[in-house]
C-alpha cells in the first residue's frame, strides 16, 4: 500500500497549499475589516492594532457615511457604474454583432479599425485634448464616454457571436425578421454567459473607476469613490498616541477600504462559472 | 430565399460589380451599417482623433493656438532629443524593463502551479471555493490594494512593523524606501493575479486527452509523473504562447500601480516612462515633451506587440 500512502501525502500538500493559497487572498482585506471596526479604547490598551479586537465599533462607518463626501461619492460610482455598463454593452454589441457576418462588405476594414486601437494609441496626453475640447471635461460622462468601448471585449464578443449556429440566422431570416430583431431577440439571449462575463469586466472597471476622474474632472461634488479613498489614504497618518480624535486616522481609511470594495468583490461569484469561456475565446481568437 | 440567390448571383458578377450593384448589395447590409454607426463615430473621435493628436509631439504645443495652429518644433526632433539628452532618458527606461522583467520572471509561475494543483483536487466544493477567494484580489483596485499595504506595512501603524518592534526590532518605512518597494509592487501584482491568471491554464489542461492520463495509470504512473509527463508538455504551447505576448508588452510596467502607489521618496526605483508622461504632461502642463516620450514608448510597444504577435502565431500554428 506504497501507492496509497504516496497518495496521500500527495494530496495532503495539495490541499495545504490551495488552502494556505486562499487564505493569502482574504486575509489582508480581512485584516482591514478588524481594523476598520477597532475602537480607540482597544488602540490605546493594545499599544496598537492586533489581528482580533476583542470589541468592535461601527462610529467609523457611521462617520464616513454621515459626512457629504462619501455617500455623494457612491451616487456617482453608482451612477457610472449602472450607466456606463449598459452604455458599453450596447456599443459593443451593436459593433460585435456586424463583424461577426463573414459576408459583411467592407469587414476587414471595420475590423482592423478594432484591432489597430489594441496595438497602437496617441497616448493620454493627445486623448486628454480631445476630451477637453469635446467639452467633456467637469461633466460626469468624461468618465464614461472615453471609455465607452474596449476593442478587446468587442473581439471576445464578435467571437461567441461567430460560433452560434448559422442556421438560427438563416431561419430566422426566412421567418422575416430584421436584423435588429435578431440581434435583440435571438442573438443577445443565447449569448448570455458572454454578456454577464464582459458586463461585469466593464462594471468592475466603472466600480473602480480613478483615471478619468482625476484627469478629466476637477469638481469635486463629481469624484467617484476611488478618488475619495484614495484622498483619505493619502492623509498623514497621526501618531496613535497624539490621536487628538476619539477615532485613529487609520480606522477610518480602512473603513472606507471596506466600503470601495465589498460591493464589487459580492458580485463576481454569482457570474464566476462563466469567466473561462469569456477569457479564453478573446485571447485565443482575438 | 430571394436573398440568397441574390447573393449567389452578386458572387458570380463580383469581378466586374457595376456601381448599382454595389450599391445594391451595400443596401442590404444597411441594418449592419446602422449598428456599426455608433462605434465607428466613437472610434474616431476617441481613438483616431488622439492618434492624429501625436502631432503635438512634434509642435511647440500652446493652449492658446490648440493642436493644430501651434507651431511646428524647430528641429523636428526638439523634444525627442531633449527627452534623450535629459537624465531621465535612462532612468525611466531602466526603471520600466526592471520592473517588467520581475513581474514577467516571478510572476510567470504562481498562476502556473496555482493551476496544476487545482486540477489535482477532486472534491468539488474544495476546488470552487478556492477559485472564489483567489479570483477576489484581481476585482480589487489599486486604490484598495494600495489601502490594504497600509494597513500591513505602513510605518506608523502597519501590523508588520508593530510585530518588528514586539520583537526588539527598527521599524522599516517599506513603503517610502527604495530598497523595498520594487519588491512590493512585484508582490502586490503576483497577489492580484495568482488565481485569476490559472483560469487560461486550467482551460488548457480542460483540453488535454483524458486518455492519456488513463494510459499513464494503467503504466503505474504516479500522479507528479503525470503531471511532469502529461499536465505541463500538454500546456506547454499556451505558457510560451503566453510568454511571448507579455514580452511583447514589456514597456507597459503598469501604470494605474505604480502611480497609485509610489511616492517622490521612491522615484529613483519606481517612476516609469508612464508616470513620468502622465506627470509631465497633465501636471507640469508641457504637453509636447510628454507627447513625444508617449509616442517613444507607443511606437517601440506597437513594434514589440507585432513582433511578439508573429512569433506566437508561428508557436501557436501547432493547437490552433
Amino acid at each position: 500500500m506504497v501507492r496509497n500512502l504516496e497518495d496521500r501525502v500527495f494530496n495532503a500538500v495539495v490541499y495545504t497549499v490551495l488552502g494556505f493559497a486562499a487564505l493569502t487572498a482574504v486575509l489582508p482585506l480581512l485584516y482591514v475589516l478588524s481594523v476598520s471596526l477597532t475602537p480607540f479604547g482597544e488602540v490605546l490598551k493594545n499599544g496598537g492594532f492586533i489581528l482580533i479586537p476583542k470589541s468592535i465599533t461601527l462610529e467609523a462607518y457611521h462617520r464616513l457615511l454621515s459626512d457629504s463626501n462619501m455617500p455623494r461619492a457612491f451616487g456617482v460610482t453608482v451612477f457610472i457604474t449602472v450607466v456606463g455598463t449598459a452604455a458599453n454593452l450596447v456599443l459593443t454589441a451593436l459593433m460585435a454583432y456586424p463583424l461577426s457576418r463573414r459576408n459583411l462588405p467592407g469587414r476587414g476594414l471595420f475590423l482592423f479599425m478594432v484591432v489597430f486601437t489594441l496595438l497602437f494609441g496617441g497616448g493620454i496626453i493627445p486623448t486628454y485634448l480631445i476630451v477637453k475640447a469635446v467639452g467633456l471635461t467637469d461633466t460626469v460622462w468624461a468618465m464614461i464616454v472615453p471609455n465607452a468601448v474596449w476593442s478587446f471585449n468587442v473581439l471576445v464578443m464578435k467571437s461567441f457571436f461567430e460560433n452560434l449556429p448559422e442556421e438560427l440566422f438563416e431561419s430566422a431570416r426566412i421567418d422575416g425578421a430584421k436584423d435588429f430583431r435578431i440581434l435583440l431577440r435571438i442573438v443577445m439571449p443565447l449569448s448570455m454567459p458572454v454578456v454577464l462575463t464582459i458586463g461585469l469586466f466593464y462594471a468592475v472597471g466603472h466600480w473602480n473607476e480613478f483615471f478619468q476622474a482625476i484627469m478629466y474632472v476637477t469638481d469635486r461634488t463629481l469624484f467617484p469613490l476611488q478618488v475619495i479613498v484614495r484622498e483619505l489614504l493619502m492623509l498623514t497618518q497621526q501618531p496613535l498616541e497624539n490621536a487628538e480624535n476619539m477615532l485613529p486616522t487609520e480606522t477610518m481609511q480602512m473603513a472606507s477600504v471596506i466600503l470601495a470594495s465589498v460591493p464589487i468583490i459580492s458580485v463576481y461569484p454569482f457570474i464566476q462559472k462563466h469567466f473561462a469561456k469569456g477569457m479564453l475565446l478573446g485571447s485565443v481568437k482575438g | 430565399m430571394e436573398q440568397t440567390t441574390a447573393a449567389a448571383s452578386a458572387a458570380r458578377a463580383a469581378p466586374r460589380m457595376s456601381a448599382r450593384q454595389l450599391a445594391r448589395k451595400l443596401w442590404r447590409f444597411r441594418a449592419f451599417y446602422a449598428m456599426l454607426l455608433p462605434g465607428v463615430v466613437w472610434y474616431v473621435i476617441f481613438k483616431y482623433l488622439p492618434m492624429y493628436g501625436v502631432i503635438i509631439a512634434f509642435k511647440d504645443f500652446n493652449m492658446m493656438d490648440g493642436m493644430l495652429k501651434s507651431p511646428w518644433a524647430d528641429p523636428w526632433y526638439k523634444h525627442f532629443e531633449a527627452f534623450y539628452n535629459s537624465p531621465y532618458f535612462s532612468q525611466l527606461l531602466g526603471n520600466t524593463l526592471i520592473i517588467s522583467f520581475y513581474k514577467l520572471v516571478f510572476g510567470m509561475a504562481p498562476p502556473i502551479l496555482m493551476a496544476l494543483l487545482l486540477n489535482e483536487v477532486h472534491v468539488r466544493w474544495f476546488k470552487s471555493v478556492v477559485q472564489t477567494l483567489t479570483y477576489m484580489p484581481h476585482f480589487l483596485s489599486w486604490v484598495i490594494i494600495y489601502g490594504i499595504l497600509l494597513a500591513l506595512l505602513s510605518q506608523t501603524s502597519g501590523i508588520a512593523n508593530r510585530w518588528i518592534e514586539e520583537l526588539g526590532g527598527q521599524s522599516i518605512p517599506f513603503l517610502t524606501s527604495t530598497g523595498y518597494f520594487r519588491a512590493i509592487l512585484v508582490g502586490s501584482d503576483i497577489w492580484q493575479n495568482l488565481g485569476w491568471g490559472a483560469i487560461i491554464y486550467l482551460a488548457a489542461i480542460a483540453g488535454i486527452d483524458p486518455m492519456l492520463y488513463e494510459a499513464a495509470r494503467v503504466d503505474g504512473a504516479s500522479r507528479l509523473r503525470m503531471i511532469w509527463h502529461i499536465t505541463l508538455p500538454g500546456i506547454r504551447t499556451v505558457i510560451v504562447l503566453l510568454l511571448i505576448l507579455r514580452l511583447g508588452h514589456i514597456l507597459d510596467a503598469g501604470f494605474d500601480q505604480i502611480y497609485i502607489m509610489y511616492n517622490v521618496q521612491v522615484y529613483p526605483v519606481a517612476d516609469i516612462l508612464d508616470t513620468w508622461v502622465f506627470r509631465t504632461g497633465l501636471q507640469q502642463l508641457n504637453f509636447s515633451l510628454a507627447s513625444a516620450v508617449g509616442l517613444f514608448k507607443s511606437v517601440i510597444g506597437l513594434a514589440l506587440v507585432v513582433l511578439s504577435n508573429r512569433l506566437a502565431r508561428r508557436w501557436g500554428e501547432g493547437i490552433w
